[in-house]
């Protein structure tokens, strides 16, 4: 009941004309970054939080919150159209949504995956509306070592659930590590791998990696393909939207599951691609018209929407209660609440409370107000993606360097967006995953101090991670998770020797 | 290009080891040194990347697959050389006319437009952002002589 009437609260905040302005400008900007290439959540959210410094905490984590939610609504528009995704869990949606708008049915399509996205965010809000303060109350118990624990679970889930080499994970990650540990070390003050430059005393700042590693990167790899854009023509009226909302409630059941899966998948990191996957992989198995998916089914792009947009939302929920973000763009948010002087953690119910509940407000109403923008604007959006790629690109990267100079107003940042952005490139093709590197080097500092921290109050004994059952058991699951890879492999094996055994 | 990335970081988890042995990895007087973590880092880069070195030279035989094609490289660095003229540029003239001439330039070489076409654009993007950045959000961007002398 205390959520409740805190979200109550919430919403008083909200009342402010100045809140709703920039929760509408966030979730415009947040489409339009969605919908153009190179530009996606997390590097869009990078590049305008400087843009908030002046801004009160909460009415920029309101409209920062709303770029995200706009960013995960416009995904969903090239990916329809124009067989795009514009962020990588859009995929799934591709495979019904663009034969369906080939087929000329575009605003069935995009109808169903706004309103089935609109539905996914709805349930996991109020997920994070109840569940969150019982995970912020719980983690008030939290010393170092369970800190620690909970972000090796983290960074473990990385290397078992992420499908690219999980040595290539680790290396992107621990590469993530060290650059974190560039500059002044915080506990003995000694300089850290600046080898003497005074510009590398500062560190390497996660905005300018993101910016770079995202936009750039993301620009010189779609440079490659040579990009035009041909799309179907989107057409969005009234009674095409009526008439979808009319056959929607049919899905109630494929919907309500990629809510559960997205929901569950989505606290922890990296979850919301995988779980528009399995989502569609599942509605696909569990449907009456489940040979018929991949041909233009409103049902496949119900079920990877609802589950990528309840995944999304909930990635908040680890960033808010444990300050771990489980998305890049959470963890843009985050290193934002960081400058403000906000901890995230569990503090942050007690400490800040206008600001959380603002912020989980903002989520019900933002959520709205994306679905009647995105319903309302897409012709627009449609027409801003015909825009040869010769104008968008320019403009682009023109766009990060601001975007990279302003994080600390210094022109080395700018330089280095660049070598982050061929980084991200290079990366990119060899499929290196990015989200450990950008979430390493935004939690570096924390994870190493949390480490150290333990280190010391066991006199450097790595058993302090097993000394009670709490810190025991996420660090169990979380080394369970680490050697997913080699278990799952080992379990195949068996499968398969006594599968051999049985046809002998 | 695989090896060579692998090798690449490798050298960079080398790099931080160095560094971390010379702060001290070890236990210190008054517990973990400076260096305690990064070198652990260090150790799992190395690590992680021999393996990706292995498995990348193993798979060579059969599987060589092309990193890039020539005309894809070309084509990605038509995109990178402009941008690093353009960064070079934003330290000599200020960011708002190396964005014109940056932004006018690619559209003239990428989508053979016309002046009439991307004067415009190239024009008005960085005045946009020069109204919203400098006189709206108050936050200075690098600016070069014309601004001074147009008084900013």
């Amino acid at each position: 009941m205390d959520s409740l009437f805190s979200l109550i609260d919430g919403f008083g905040v909200l009342a402010d004309p100045a809140n709703i302005l920039y929760m509408m400008i966030g979730v415009s900007l947040g489409v339009l970054i969605g919908v153009l290439p190179g530009l996606g959540g997390a590097n869009g959210v990078a590049i305008l939080l400087p843009l908030t410094f002046s801004m009160s905490p909460t009415s920029a984590i309101i409209m920062l919150s709303c770029i995200y939610w706009g960013a995960l609504f416009g995904g969903a528009v090239t990916s329809i159209l124009f067989n795009i995704p514009g962020e990588p869990w859009s995929v799934a949606t591709t495979f019904d949504g663009h034969p369906m708008a080939q087929q000329g049915r575009a605003g069935e399509a995009l109808t169903a995956a706004f309103t089935a996205s609109f539905v996914g965010a709805l349930v996991a809000v109020v997920i994070i509306t109840f569940f969150a303060p019982l995970v912020a109350n719980f983690a008030l118990r939290f010393g170092p070592p369970e800190f620690f624990a909970v972000q090796l679970l983290t960074f473990a889930s990385f290397v078992g659930l992420d499908r690219s080499s999980p040595f290539k994970t680790l290396a992107s990650m621990m590469l993530g590590f060290a650059l974190a540990a560039v500059g002044i070390d915080i506990v003995t003050g000694q300089l850290r791998l600046t080898f003497g430059s005074h510009e590398l005393l500062r560190g390497f700042d996660f905005l300018v990696a993101v910016i770079g590693l995202f936009g750039i990167g993301e620009i010189l790899l779609s440079m490659e393909t040579g990009l035009s854009f041909k799309g179907a023509k989107a057409r969005i009226n009234p009674t095409v939207v009526l008439q979808t909302w009319a056959k929607l409630p049919r899905y109630w059941a494929t919907a309500l599951r990629g809510c559960i899966i997205g929901c569950w998948m989505g606290i922890k990191p990296g979850g919301a691609t995988p779980a528009s996957f399995m989502s569609y992989g599942i509605a696909k198995r569990l449907s009456k018209n489940g040979d018929k998916f991949g041909t233009g089914e409103l049902e496949g792009v119900v079920a990877p929407e609802s589950a990528a947009h309840a995944a999304g939302t909930t990635a908040l929920l680890p960033m808010l209660t444990l300050g771990i973000p489980g998305s890049p763009t959470a963890a843009v948010m985050l290193g934002g609440l960081l400058i403000w002087g906000l901890q995230p953690g569990p503090l942050l119910f007690i400490e800040q409370k206008d600001f959380v509940w603002g912020l989980i407000a903002s989520m019900y109403i933002g959520n709205i107000a994306g679905l009647i923008v995105v319903l309302t604007t897409v012709p627009l959006f449609a027409a801003i993606l015909r825009i040869p790629f010769s104008i968008i690109a320019p403009i682009i990267i023109a766009i990060c360097a601001v975007g990279a100079y302003t994080v600390h107003n210094a022109l080395l940042d700018v330089s280095l967006m660049l070598l982050f952005g061929v980084v991200g490139y290079i990366f990119k093709k060899l499929s290196y995953p990015l989200a450990p590197l950008v979430l390493a080097l935004v939690l570096g500092d924390l994870a190493e101090s949390s480490f150290r921290q333990s280190m010391l109050i066991s006199n450097g004994s790595l058993a302090i991670f097993w000394s009670n059952w709490l810190v025991g058991t996420i660090c169990t699951l979380a080394f369970f998770l680490l050697f997913w890879p080699l278990i799952s492999m080992g379990l195949a094996r068996l499968r398969r020797r006594q599968v051999a055994v049985e046809a002998d | 290009m695989e090896a060579i990335v692998a090798l690449i970081l490798m050298a960079l988890g080398a790099l931080v080891i160095w560094d971390s042995v010379r702060l001290g990895w070890r236990w210190g007087l008054e517990g973990p040194q400076a260096g305690y973590f990064p070198f652990r880092i260090g150790v799992l880069i190395i690590l992680s990347s021999v393996v990706t070195l292995a498995v990348a030279l193993f798979r060579r035989r059969g599987e060589a697959s092309t990193f890039v094609h020539r005309h894809e490289l070309m084509l990605v660095l038509r995109v990178l050389v402009p941008t690093v003229v353009f960064i070079v540029l934003i330290g000599f003239i200020g960011i708002y006319f190396a964005m014109a001439l940056f932004i006018g330039f690619f559209m003239w070489w990428h989508g053979r437009f016309s002046a009439v076409k991307f004067l415009p654009v190239a024009v008005l993007v960085p005045l946009i952002l020069f109204l919203l950045f400098e006189l709206w959000f108050l936050i200075p961007l690098p600016k070069g002589p014309v601004e001074e002398w147009l008084g900013f």
